[in-house]
């Protein structure tokens, strides 16, 4: 009981942390969602990644740089309403 | 030192080795066996218990084990206190004595193992005699409420003026029973005066009077009379004039029968005495036995009628049914005959319990006395726990009877008592939903009938903290929805609360704190006054002292300025002293319990209490002092001029008081001073009767400078205070000691020193030990670089002196002596002859306290022997604890050892004398001596031995060794534990791991679970210190042993092995894998857990070293026992697994967690959520790349597929 209630609290102290880290109610929208958001943060994070993705692109770094962190906003689109609109919504956004 | 002298200590002592062998029973070391103990006597208990206490035995019987409960006013037992100025010293009982006859015949008899098992929560087991006077107090009527709205029936109740009149009365009764008890105390002596004795004689003669009016029992005229000419009483009964001269006399009267056919009234709580019922039913008691006149009844586990012993108590019908024939037999129960009453004398009920005495078997089987404790008390459900004093309370739940024909009131009770019983006993939400029901239905239940079930289980003497902080609990809660209904409980609640303020516990008087300012918002000033004011001059001290905490409260929940004239009043109470000085002492907690926030009001009550500062009481003037440091405590370091009033009074009085007073008024002077501005300062230190305290405060002051001090204060502060009396008292000493060293620290070392060095020749023993240790702080903290060559010799010299001349020894001179030659260095060189001539001839020594305390001299004087090269006199001092290792008192034979080892671990193992290989061989038999200070002095010796000088002893005086060690893996305390496994590990370097392994493998198979463990250690230890190739295939080999234990272990070894190795571990990788392959897929989860363990330790060790293809095999044997639900298991496999993916990196250990992240069964997807958050934790950038493909939601990461 005692065990259970601290883990559970392991667990809150954990998640607000780490934003990333997830629960077994953690819907697969939320989860993508964080593993883009992870991958834009790691290339922006590492500058020499940066620059050369932006050499690949022909971009500017900054320019490149300011992209990556737009794209984290709703990287995978808006939360689902209902479970069966998961899919609907993605293929909307997609991209 | 001489050689002859060298010689001749030699010869003695080996006269003493002798001597001592040859007793009989002797423990001394055999050179022919090697063994000491001949006669198989226990190693580890000590046999002259004069000097040595049994383990057993309670190390700190003799010591305050509390703190006291009045602080820093000392005057807890007014009553007895003794104000007579003696000429000569008191001499009193030890704290033990007084313990064992406080302790000895009280309830506490009933259980004497109750406060010692594993950790007593009753609250009662750890209470100090002064706490446990709570239980004195009893719970009196409910008072009116005068404020109320008059409308309920709160006007019914004890009246303000009716406990004032009781108070008094209890005051008067209080202070005859004193002059009972003085006289029963001092009259036996003179039994045999005259009996007739003329009246006007006795005016003049008042004591013999009071004799007399005891012994004679015709006379009761002149008795009264002689009552009323008491001294202290016509002051007294001129104030209530209420009382009739009927009255007067009846105080009188108990006496002449108590002198002659009772024993010694012992005053029982809750039970009245017999003396007083007599003439006093229609007055209420001062211990009032339950149900007289009280709205709350007195309980009845509370009262005496329940102590019957069991041997005592009536025949139930069913017993004497099953002991008497009954109607089969013939025979015929006979009624009683027509108005027949049996004889049952109330009092018999309410005499004293009887003591239980003797020893009496407990008989598991009689039951007859016992109720059968309720396996389930109806409508609560399963309790935590239920104790058998709970029946007295909650009894009534359990009798079963029909709800239906209950009245509502009494259906009330029950509810509330099945509540209170969750509350208390329940499990936690049980308790919670009780709690809830309480609150919420708190006003409908109403403050009485709550309270009266309430209060008598907060007063149950086998209260426990748990079962204490939830009816706190459960009050604190109701308080707010009572709020005004509360009040003509108001005092009940104080009398159960107050005891709280004073506990040891921390949060307890929090808790009591916050229910009594709770209480105070809840009734209000007027009603707080009105119920305590009683209580500020009530005759116990600890009423007194408890009202005055809880009036500070107050004083913090509704403000200082509200109960600011209150106080002014009582301060100047010209009644009594007592009332003046409980108001001061509320003025002393409020900033104790308020801090800084008394600096807007200091003005005010600094006046109210200063013109106590001249009170004709001496401990009103005292606790006024105390109120005033108390108060200038608070305000540091603001408020000066606050304190401007009483600044005078107080420097002049100071010069006025003595003992206690005179400390109170110097700390209130010691804590004003540091507010003061630094000239200001200066002005007031000047004073010519400078004292202690003050100094000690106003040296570490930074506007006094060492100039200053040189100039004006050292002389008179020599001259007044290092004096032999001052040795003498325990306070002053430390005192004393304490403000030179402040000194000290501003004027420096050699200036003290060069005044006191002289006071170690002195002739009083205390003096010098006050010296040595002022001495030992000061060259402590500040150096002997500034001591000149003569006061360094003066020093020596003296220091010496004291040394040898102190006859208990104490570790005071130990360690004045260790840091005057420690801070000396090499300036000691040309004393250190005379120093070890000192210590060998102490070695020598009969009592064992000085040898021991010469070896721990050794043990620190070592190093500045090697520094001034004394390695001759090292040598010397070498041999002669060399041939004292035959020891019989192991403290002695520890500090021996520890001293050796000093001198081994300075001059080296090559250079010492005896040379090692005579040393070795004696420390083997010592080894196996079960005294913590021997082993851990012995293995710490061998261990230095083993490390730096193995090969001065042969093999097999090693493996020796090492047998004597497996017993010490098991020792309690750590540090000889771990001392030994490193001696394991030097041995095994030394001689070979062969030997040394097989032993530990051997016991590998014992039973015992800490040796086994041990045993695992040392292997790992052996393996690192070896190279794992020589311990693996022997480890491995022991696992086909199929016994769980040993393949446990080997497992075990195993993971402290790979834990030990690390990196080397990647060659042995494949080595161990089979085996760790069969270990993972056992039956057993402790198998399968520990298997986990070694793979994490392998897969740390290995990480980039290339073993990846293994990491993965034993991956995929690990993963299976993911869904494992023991929390240790799956804590093992889950490191297992985390160690595998810092081995073989984030993307293939994940490859595995995809797959049940998103599984429709939650018991799946928990444990895979745990793995995907511990992976991110540590490594989430590194993961990046191995996310799942997401190209078929079109939501892929396309920038990761850019290539320039």
């Amino acid at each position: 009981m005692a065990d259970k209630l601290r883990n559970q609290q392991e667990l809150e102290r954990l998640q607000a942390k780490y934003v990333g880290t997830g629960h077994p109610d953690t819907t697969s929208w939320e989860w993508k969602t964080n593993i883009h958001r992870d991958t834009y943060s790691s290339i922006v994070g590492h500058p020499p990644l940066l620059s050369y993705m932006a050499l690949a692109q022909n971009e500017p770094v900054a320019k490149f740089r300011v992209q990556m962190i737009r794209k984290m906003l709703q990287p995978v689109g808006p939360p689902p309403p209902r479970e069966e609109d998961i899919i609907m919504s993605n293929t909307q956004n997609g991209s | 030192m001489s050689d002859a002298e060298f010689e001749q200590i030699r010869k003695l002592q080996a006269e003493r080795n002798a001597a001592a062998a040859a007793k009989k029973g002797s423990r001394t070391f055999d050179p022919s066996t090697q063994r000491a103990d001949t006669t198989k006597a226990k190693l580890t208990e000590a046999w002259d218990t004069d000097i040595y206490d049994r383990e057993t035995e309670d190390k700190y019987a003799g010591y305050h084990r509390t703190l006291p409960a009045a602080n820093g006013d000392e005057d807890e037992d007014m009553l007895d206190a003794d104000n007579t100025r003696r000429l000569v010293g008191q001499y009193t009982a030890t704290r033990a004595q007084i313990d064992e006859f406080a302790h000895g015949a009280g309830v506490e008899e009933d259980d004497r193992l109750a406060g010692r098992g594993e950790r007593s929560t009753r609250i009662v087991d750890r209470e100090t005699d002064y706490q446990k006077r709570r239980f004195n107090r009893t719970l009196e009527p409910t008072r009116a409420d005068p404020f109320a709205n008059s409308q309920g029936g709160a006007q019914e109740g004890a009246t303000y003026r009716e406990i004032m009149e009781r108070r008094e009365l209890e005051r008067e009764e209080e202070r005859v029973r004193q002059a009972i008890a003085q006289k029963m105390k001092e009259g036996q002596t003179e039994e045999h005066k005259p009996l007739l004795k003329d009246s006007t004689e006795a005016e003049k003669d008042k004591e013999t009077e009071k004799e007399k009016d005891e012994n004679d029992k015709n006379k009761s005229e002149t008795s009264a009379d002689s009552a009323t000419t008491g001294r202290k009483r016509k002051s007294r009964w001129d104030v209530s004039s209420t009382d009739t001269t009927d009255q007067t006399a009846a105080p009188a009267e108990p006496k002449k029968k108590s002198r002659w056919d009772q024993a010694p009234a012992v005053p029982v709580p809750g039970a009245e005495q017999p003396k007083k019922k007599s003439r006093w039913d229609q007055a209420p008691a001062a211990t009032p036995i339950g149900n007289v006149g009280l709205a709350t009844p007195m309980h009845p586990s509370q009262g005496a009628a329940f102590d019957l012993s069991a041997r005592n108590r009536y025949l139930t019908d069913e017993e004497l049914d099953a002991m008497l024939p009954g109607p089969e037999e013939g025979y015929k129960i006979v009624e009683p005959p027509p108005g027949y009453v049996p004889v049952r004398p109330a009092h018999k009920l309410v005499t004293a319990p009887p003591v239980a005495t003797g020893f009496t078997m407990q008989d598991p089987s009689s039951s007859r006395l016992s109720q059968p404790m309720p396996k389930e008390i109806p409508g609560v459900g399963d309790l935590a726990f239920f104790k058998p004093e709970d029946m007295a309370y909650f009894g009534k739940l359990a009798d079963g009877a029909n709800e239906d024909e209950l009245s509502v009131e009494e259906l009330k009770e029950r509810k509330i008592m099945r509540l209170l019983l969750k509350v208390k006993n329940g499990t936690p939400p049980m308790r919670k939903t009780a709690l809830r029901q309480l609150t919420d239905n708190a006003r409908n239940f109403g403050a009485g009938p709550l309270f009266n079930q309430i209060l008598p289980l907060l007063m149950e003497k086998s209260l426990e903290d748990q079962e204490r902080h939830l009816l706190v609990k459960v009050i604190d809660r109701i308080l707010y929805k009572l709020d005004d209904m509360v009040r003509p409980y108001v005092h009940k609640i104080l009398v159960v609360i107050e005891p709280l303020l004073i506990d040891q516990d921390y949060y307890a008087r929090m808790e009591g704190r916050e229910i009594i300012s709770n209480l105070a918002k809840a009734a209000g000033l007027a009603t707080m006054i009105s119920v305590m004011r009683p209580d500020i001059d009530h005759v116990d001290e600890y009423v007194r002292n408890t009202t005055a905490r809880a009036f500070a409260v107050v004083a913090s929940a509704l403000g200082i300025p509200a109960l600011l004239p209150f106080l002014r009043a009582v301060c100047r109470s010209k009644k009594s002293w007592q009332a003046r000085h409980t108001g001061v002492k509320i003025v002393q907690q409020i900033p104790i319990l308020m801090g800084c926030a008394v600096l807007p009001h200091l003005k005010q009550l600094v006046e109210c209490i200063a013109p106590n500062l001249n009170d004709e009481q001496v401990k009103v003037r005292t606790v006024t002092a105390l109120a005033i440091a108390a108060l200038a405590e608070a305000s540091n370091p603001y408020g000066i001029e606050s304190f401007d009033e009483i600044l005078n009074p107080l420097w002049t009085g100071a010069r006025k008081q003595r003992g206690k007073g005179l400390a109170a008024f110097l700390k209130a002077v010691g804590y004003i001073i540091p507010l003061m501005d630094e000239d200001y300062a200066n002005y007031y230190t000047r004073d010519e009767k400078v004292v202690l305290k003050v100094i000690s405060q106003c040296a570490q002051t930074d506007g006094v400078t060492a100039g200053y001090l040189k100039e004006h204060v050292l002389d008179g502060f020599f001259k007044n205070f290092w004096v032999r009396r001052m040795a003498l008292d325990k306070r002053n000493y430390r005192q004393v000691v304490e403000t030179t060293v402040d000194i000290g620290q501003k004027v420096g070392v050699s200036e003290i020193l060069e005044r006191i060095v002289g006071n170690l020749k002195d002739e009083s023993e205390a003096y010098r030990k006050m010296t040595v240790e002022t001495v030992e702080k000061l060259v402590a903290s500040l150096g002997a670089a500034d001591i000149g060559e003569r006061l360094e010799e003066r020093l020596i010299d003296g220091i010496l002196h004291a040394f040898q001349e102190q006859t208990v020894e104490d570790i005071v001179m130990l360690n004045g002596f260790g840091s005057v030659v420690n801070a000396l260095g090499t300036r000691c060189k040309p004393y250190l002859p005379q120093i070890v001539s000192t210590i060998l001839w102490r070695l020598n020594n009969k009592s064992p306290t000085v040898r021991q305390q010469a070896a721990d001299l050794v043990s620190r004087i070592a190093m500045v022997m090697k520094q001034c090269g004394e390695d001759a006199l090292m040598g010397k001092l070498g041999v002669v604890l060399y041939e004292y290792l035959g020891e019989e008192y192991p403290e002695v034979l520890g500090s021996i050892l520890g001293a050796l080892r000093s001198i081994v671990t300075v001059v080296g193992i090559n250079q010492m004398q005896p040379p090692i290989k005579d040393l070795l061989p004696r420390l083997t038999p010592i080894l196996r001596n079960r005294h913590e200070k021997v082993q851990e002095n012995t293995i710490d010796l061998v261990g230095r031995i083993a490390d730096r000088g193995p090969e001065s002893v042969n093999a097999r005086e090693w493996m020796r060794i090492c047998f004597e060690l497996l017993d010490m893996l098991k020792a309690h305390k750590k540090g000889i534990r771990r001392a030994a496994n490193n001696t394991f590990g030097f041995i095994a370097k030394a001689i070979g791991p062969q030997d040394v392994l097989a032993t530990l493998l051997n016991n590998l198979r014992v039973q015992e679970r800490q040796s086994r463990v041990n045993t695992a250690v040392a292997i790992g230890i052996v393996a690192e210190t070896c190279a794992p190739f020589t311990v693996l295939p022997a480890l491995m080999n022991e696992y086909r042993v199929p016994e769980l234990n040993v393949q446990n272990g080997v497992l075990k070894s195993l993971s402290f092995l790979f834990e030990y190795i690390g990196e080397m571990a990647k060659d042995y990788v494949y080595a161990v894998t089979p085996l760790l392959e069969d270990a993972l897929i056992d039956r057993d989860q402790v198998h399968r857990q520990t298997a986990a363990s070694v793979v994490k330790h392998i897969a740390l060790g290995v990480v980039g070293l290339g073993c990846e293809d293994a990491m993965i095999h034993l991956l995929n044997l690990l993963y299976p026992n993911l869904f494992e639900t023991s929390p240790h298991v799956i804590d093992r496999i889950i490191e297992a697994i985390e160690a595998i993916r810092m081995a073989v990196g984030p993307g293939l250990v994940l490859n595995y967690v995809w797959a049940g992240l998103f599984h429709p069964a939650r018991k799946v997807r928990t444990p895979y959520w745990r793995l995907y958050n511990d992976a991110y934790v540590q490594c989430a950038d590194a993961m990046v790349p191995y996310y799942p493909n997401l190209e078929e939601d079109k939501i892929d990461r396309t920038e990761l597929a850019i290539v320039l």
